[in-house]
């Protein structure tokens, strides 16, 4: 495993970087949010990025995709996390592409990842419930036999572009306690269903994320994705790769969040000299440096560890992901303090980056659950 | 390639046939183990002797280093495999020192041909033991404006002064120092890079005691020496741009001595070192999760931190290999490397619990004592080789451009 671009990922993180820096300056991103735009995200935008290739970047090609990996898709994701950009690569392509892609049947992913892949259709995943913290198997929602099919019962909360979904992959209880790791069942569910809601959720990012009500809605046998009872393992690997592409996104965010703080010590005089002088700031910028070079170690390694199918990928991704995290809460907070009064206006853009951080943070287990999962991983 | 695999395989065979078994898992510390050479040296335990000389006779002493001067004349990938490979049996390295770590390279890179007939064939057979005489009394962190004079005396140079800090100065034949020649001109352009036998009359060490309860480290004293100007590598008054790229070098070699034990071959048992430790204090079956959440969550920061650290040095060497320039730069990695290591000798005493608290005898075992010891000696890491202040300050400097 080499942790280094290859000359085609140099060239697509090139392409990458102008496009986003052209199509989705920080400004877009304040623009949506001041529109108060029920989407959270562009359609055109995505479109193009479709056309790019980005969109399929990790589907086979029999599905319309690149036939290529996290490693590549990383790339992108760093990219638009420069700029906050909110695209929903995490929802559609990772958290509900993957689980299609790793336990979909041949039909389902007929139906599903060639229009997503094409930049048509978007998906989303409901697992995440009330109070449930990080547990993935803490789901309370039931789905009970009803004829061939499956009638489902209960409410999913923090799902990530819910409101765009064309279709979502719901995690329901078939059988089991809440907790019990067994029992868990993923059932895709179209948007429009009888008895389904949805209702918008305001996060401190202000990017798109829905709750989801399900009343008895009924979908057929040919609803479940992956085997019956055992979808908390598919549930687990999609997060899994949906963490992988957050951490590249994390990083893109805490490299801009820094160079846009270092500019600024540069820039800003106190006491007849720059800022960036003191060396209070110094020695606190060169340990911000130190941990964004340790963060992207970390995710180059899990990106390719997922792709080439190693071993030791889970505990990879915990790696990122606790280092990510912790590295993004450390430097966006410090990007705040540095800038002083105008880093607490709404005005400034650095406070965005503190926002999304504490949610990016949280997303799929925080520092601290990856450190407890590294640990159980390696039998303490 | 292929031709890689296939030194591999030799390399394997010749240790599995020749390296003394007495050796595998020799831990070669800066207190203790292996053996520095020089006319006094000393070879712990006793195997580490003909362990040396077969390694002189192959070159494997300095493997990378030319052929010509008794080194291995081998590629950097082949060095590298050849380090994995004696790794993987848990062989000590069979010659340590600064003459490999500091001055040969520098000598390879700044010395004149005369020089280097004097000295690396030398240092490569471990015949000669060398210290640095870099800091002074007055002189550490800035260590440009250092004092010890020398004057120029026809052919030779006559040295007045004092270093202090001088790592096994006691135990060293020659040292390489820095002396003022020019007390006129700014302080980094008066400076010149000397060697000098310390054999030479005027010359004079004094150990002192470490917090640790070793001695390695002592107060030079030059007093009237005479040294031949030919000693002097570079220009005369050209010493600081030798002192600093040996700083390099010593900084790198820091931090690999104290950085990861991820990956490395360090652990002597399978699966995490620290989690193996605590079992042995707080119980449990193997593959349970330790009692104390707390200590848990520490051992788990601490390794990560560890393998962030060694696929951040992977990927620098990646990136070198390819000829970017893009990886990170190393100069983070003689902070990072050595405040890892002070936090994770600090856990393995914490740990111990009260296990970790024997200075010396009675109610503690050989490992505790060296642990406990290895905490103490490891507080140096961050001083030595320029303080993590100074690394700092360099990182924001060099790397990042903020202001002075
Ligand atoms: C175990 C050990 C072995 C050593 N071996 C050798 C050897 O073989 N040869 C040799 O020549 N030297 C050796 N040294 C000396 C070492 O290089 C110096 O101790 C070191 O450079 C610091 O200098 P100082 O001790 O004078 O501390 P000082 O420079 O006085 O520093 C004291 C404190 O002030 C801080 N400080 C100083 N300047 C700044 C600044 N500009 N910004 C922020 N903080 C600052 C330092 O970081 C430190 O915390 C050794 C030291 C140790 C501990």
């Amino acid at each position: 495993m080499q942790l280094l671009l290859t000359e085609d990922q140099e060239l697509l993180a090139k392409t990458a970087a102008d496009f986003v820096a052209k199509q989705s300056p920080v400004s877009r991103f304040r623009e949506l949010r001041d529109s108060d735009d029920p989407l959270g995200f562009s359609r055109s935008l995505w479109k193009q990025m479709a056309e790019l290739g980005w969109v399929g970047i990790p589907f086979p090609e029999e599905f319309g995709g690149a036939g290529l990996g996290l490693s590549e898709l990383a790339v992108i994701l760093e990219a638009l996390g420069r700029n906050l950009a909110p695209e929903p690569f995490i929802s559609t392509v990772l958290l509900a592409g993957q689980a299609l892609l790793l336990g979909g049947s041949d039909a389902q992913k007929k139906r599903w990842i060639e229009p997503v892949a094409a930049g048509d259709a978007f998906l989303a995943l409901a697992y995440q419930e009330v109070r449930g913290r990080y547990d993935l198997h803490r789901i309370r929602t039931r789905a009970e036999r009803n004829g061939d099919g499956w009638r489902i019962t209960g409410e999913k909360r923090h799902v990530i572009d819910g409101g765009a979904a064309d279709a979502l992959i719901v995690a329901a209880r078939t059988t089991g306690d809440v907790s019990d790791a067994d029992g868990i069942t993923l059932l895709l569910v179209e948007a429009g269903a009888k008895g389904l809601t949805l209702e918008r959720q305001r996060r401190v990012d202000s990017r798109g994320a829905a709750l989801v009500k399900l009343e008895a809605v009924e979908v057929g046998a040919d609803a479940v994705v992956g085997v019956e009872g055992q979808g908390g393992a598919l549930l687990e690997d999609a997060i899994d790769r949906a963490t992988v592409g957050l951490c590249a996104e994390m990083l893109g965010a805490m490299s801009a969040c820094f160079e846009r703080t270092l500019e600024y010590l540069k820039q800003r005089e106190q006491f007849g000299v720059p800022i960036g002088s003191f060396q209070a700031l110094k020695h606190r910028s060169a340990e911000m440096y130190i941990e964004i070079e340790l963060s992207r170690s970390t995710m180059m390694a899990a990106a390719r560890a997922v792709d080439a199918g190693t071993d030791d990928a889970r505990k990879l991704i915990s790696l990122a992901k606790a280092r990510c995290s912790d590295a993004l809460i450390l430097i966006s907070n410090e990007g705040v303090q540095m800038h002083g009064g105008i880093g607490m206006t709404d005005e400034h853009d650095i406070g965005f980056y503190m926002k999304r951080a504490r949610v990016a943070a949280t997303t799929f287990g925080d520092a601290a659950w990856h450190r407890d999962r590294w640990a159980r991983l390696s039998g303490y | 390639m292929a031709d890689l695999d296939n030194f591999r395989a030799e390399v394997g065979e010749w240790l599995d046939a020749n390296a003394p078994q007495s050796l595998r898992g020799v831990q070669v510390t800066a207190e203790r183990g292996g053996t520095w050479g020089g006319r006094r040296a000393t070879f712990e335990p006793p195997d580490m002797k003909p362990w040396l000389q077969m390694c002189i006779e192959k070159g494997w002493t300095a493997p990378s280093w030319p052929s010509e001067y008794g080194g291995g004349g081998l590629s950097s990938e082949a060095a590298k495999l050849l380090a994995g490979e004696m790794r993987k049996r848990r062989l000590p390295p069979p010659l340590t020192g600064f003459g490999l770590s500091m001055i040969g390279p520098t000598l390879l890179r700044y010395g004149t041909e005369e020089q280097k007939q004097q000295h690396i064939r030398k240092i490569v057979r471990g015949e000669i033991r060398w210290c640095q005489g870099y800091s002074e009394p007055d002189a550490g962190s800035d260590l440009a404006s250092i004092q010890t004079r020398a004057v120029r005396d026809g052919d030779d140079f006559i040295l007045n002064g004092q270093k202090v800090w001088t790592s096994y100065g006691d135990l060293s034949d020659w040292i390489f120092a820095l002396v003022r020649t020019d007390p006129k001109v700014k302080k980094q352009e008066g400076i010149t890079f000397i060697l000098i036998d310390m054999e030479t009359p005027g010359v004079s060490v004094r150990p002192i005691k470490l917090i640790s309860g070793k001695s390695p480290f002592c107060e030079t004293y030059f007093d009237d020496v005479r040294v031949p100007v030919k000693n002097v590598i570079a220009e005369i008054n050209g010493g600081w741009t030798v002192a600093k790229a040996l700083l390099r070098d010593e900084r790198s070699m820091i931090a690999d001595v104290f950085g990861s034990v991820a990956d490395t071959g360090k652990q002597r048992k399978p699966g995490s070192m620290l989690a193996n430790l605590a079992r042995q204090y707080l119980g449990g079956a193997d593959g349970t999760m330790l009692s104390d959440p707390v200590l848990r969550d520490e051992i788990a920061r601490c390794e990560l931190d560890d393998k962030a650290f060694a696929l951040t040095v992977q990927r620098t060497r990646d990136a070198a290999k390819a000829g970017h320039q893009s990886g990170p730069e190393s100069s983070i990695f003689k902070v990072y490397a050595t405040e890892l290591n002070k936090r994770r000798s600090e856990l393995m005493v914490d740990i111990a619990g009260p296990e970790g608290l024997g200075w010396e005898g009675t109610g503690f075992d050989k490992d505790e004592l060296a642990r406990t010891r290895g905490w103490l000696r490891a507080r140096g890491n961050s001083i030595e080789g320029g303080t993590s202040e100074v690394q700092l300050n360099i990182i924001a400097k060099h790397v990042l451009g903020l202001p002075d």
